[in-house]
């Protein structure tokens, strides 16, 4: 079996059992819709938030969510001890990553075009009038940040206290993607130099290259180490 | 013949507290070996590390004269204490989906072979969530016979099953055993383990503290109560 269909087996597996469930696009929206609902009501009465402050407010949302969706999709795989049947088997170890990380990707997407969608909604960004070039900024985003958490997620294995380490690690591995995101964002939606959104598009790219390649080199011996 | 799987001098220790203190083995093709113990014994762990899910801290474990790779985990079939499957898939979709994990040709046609034998026709295409302890058990072992193994390592297979699961499980060892898979079976089920085992080794405080062929008149308990007098 290649490599691309071994990876297409598994991010398969994950949507049909996602489809049966629904527990996590449902958890994730729901929490996204609430964070920014808490957002929204915390700036009522005063003035106007800037188009900066939609912008921060968006990628905190998607870091947010993002632990919670990652957290609990490594979890799943703990059910049934099925995170072993996988290691069991003769796949390359890196496309059990590669296989996470797209079905992360997917899941944390969709969550995304929602809380872009509620962000627009709830505070007046003009996120559609530059809809390619956002979507492009929380693409780069939503892969950097699910290439750092799977591989930690995956790694944390059986700790004890996995829920309360995964954000306290990934967190600050991922605070250059949400200022990267956010400082992009708000560029677009503040109508600033192009210069400085394209600078922060690059500067995710270059930043998912470096994690992704880290997640294929790092991922087998610290997902062996955790069967 | 290479043996399947050859361990020597396994230690394996978590923190400072040794599971596993120089454990030798060879398992010959075809051969059935019971392995007996005492809860806390380094069954379980040893069963890890001939599986490949661990790696032992000192000893070297070979499999059929190959280190630890992909072929070798290609060769290994493995019936832990949890069913490896995924609840939310049917017993069909899961045995299809490991089966192509494996490179099975026809992972549906292996698939609907291994739903006729374990008995799980009728069920198969419900989730593997609405089973019982005893189905699900029947399906982690058609899971673990998905690809063929030329090893199989068995960790309490019989439990959670009835009469008539424990029968049909020895049997399709039994089969197992005459094509010539290697079979190592941890269980304290050992009535019914005995036709199958030509070997017993009996583990204790992570030492190998007997290893005995068996007849047809051996009796597994009376050899494990020698081994561990109380």
């Amino acid at each position: 079996m290649s490599y691309a269909s071994c990876v297409m087996r598994l991010v398969w597996k994950d949507v049909v059992v996602e489809l049966r469930r629904k527990e996590l696009v449902y958890a994730s929206v729901f929490f996204a819709g609430v964070v920014l609902l808490v957002f929204a009501f915390s700036f009522l009465g005063g003035e106007r938030p800037t188009l900066d402050v939609a912008a921060g407010v968006l990628w905190v949302t998607v870091a947010l969510t993002g632990t919670l969706g990652i957290g609990r999709a490594f979890e799943r795989e703990r059910e049934g001890d099925t995170w072993r049947a996988l290691l069991l088997s003769p796949l390359p170890r890196t496309a059990l990553y590669v296989g996470k990380l797209v079905s992360l990707c997917m899941l944390m997407s969709l969550v995304v075009s929602v809380s872009a969608f509620g962000v627009g909604l709830l505070f007046g960004a003009p996120l559609a009038d530059h809809a390619g070039q956002v979507a492009l900024l929380l693409l780069l985003g939503v892969v950097g940040f699910s290439a750092i958490a799977s591989l930690f997620a995956a790694s944390l294995g059986r700790s004890r206290s996995r829920d309360l380490l995964l954000p306290l690690i990934v967190y600050p591995l991922v605070v250059p993607v949400l200022i990267a995101g956010a400082r992009g964002t708000a560029g677009l939606l503040m109508g600033e130099d192009p210069a400085l959104p394209a600078f922060w598009t690059r500067f995710l790219f270059v930043f998912d290259l470096i994690f992704v390649t880290l997640g294929l080199w790092t991922f087998e011996p610290l997902a062996a180490s955790e069967g | 013949m290479t043996p399947a799987v050859v361990a020597e001098g396994v230690y394996q220790a978590y923190g400072r507290q040794p599971a596993l203190r120089g454990v030798s083995l060879s398992l010959a093709a075809g051969e059935a070996t019971a392995l007996l113990g005492p809860n806390g014994a380094g069954k379980s762990t040893l069963l890890r590390i001939l599986s490949t899910l661990e790696r032992a801290s000192r000893g070297t474990v070979t499999w059929s004269g190959r280190d630890a790779d992909a072929a070798t985990r290609a060769s290994i079939g493995l019936v832990a204490h949890e069913s490896l499957c995924y609840a939310d898939l049917s017993a069909r979709e899961n045995l299809t989906f490991f089966g192509s994990l494996y490179g099975v040709v026809d992972p549906a046609a292996r698939a609907a072979q291994l739903l006729q034998r374990v008995a799980l026709e009728a069920a198969a295409d419900r989730p593997a969530r609405t089973y019982s302890r005893g189905m699900l058990q029947r399906l982690a072992l058609a899971r673990a016979l998905v690809h063929a193994p030329r090893l199989l390592l068995l960790d309490e297979p019989l439990t959670g099953l009835d009469r008539q699961g424990t029968q049909l499980v020895v049997d399709l060892l039994l089969e197992e055993k005459a094509r010539g898979t290697s079979l190592l079976v941890v269980s304290h089920e050992l009535p019914a383990i005995a036709p199958l085992c030509d070997r017993v080794l009996v583990l204790a405080r992570g030492r190998i503290v007997k290893d005995e062929p068996l007849t047809a008149g051996s009796d597994l308990a009376r050899i494990y109560d020698e081994a561990l007098p109380s």
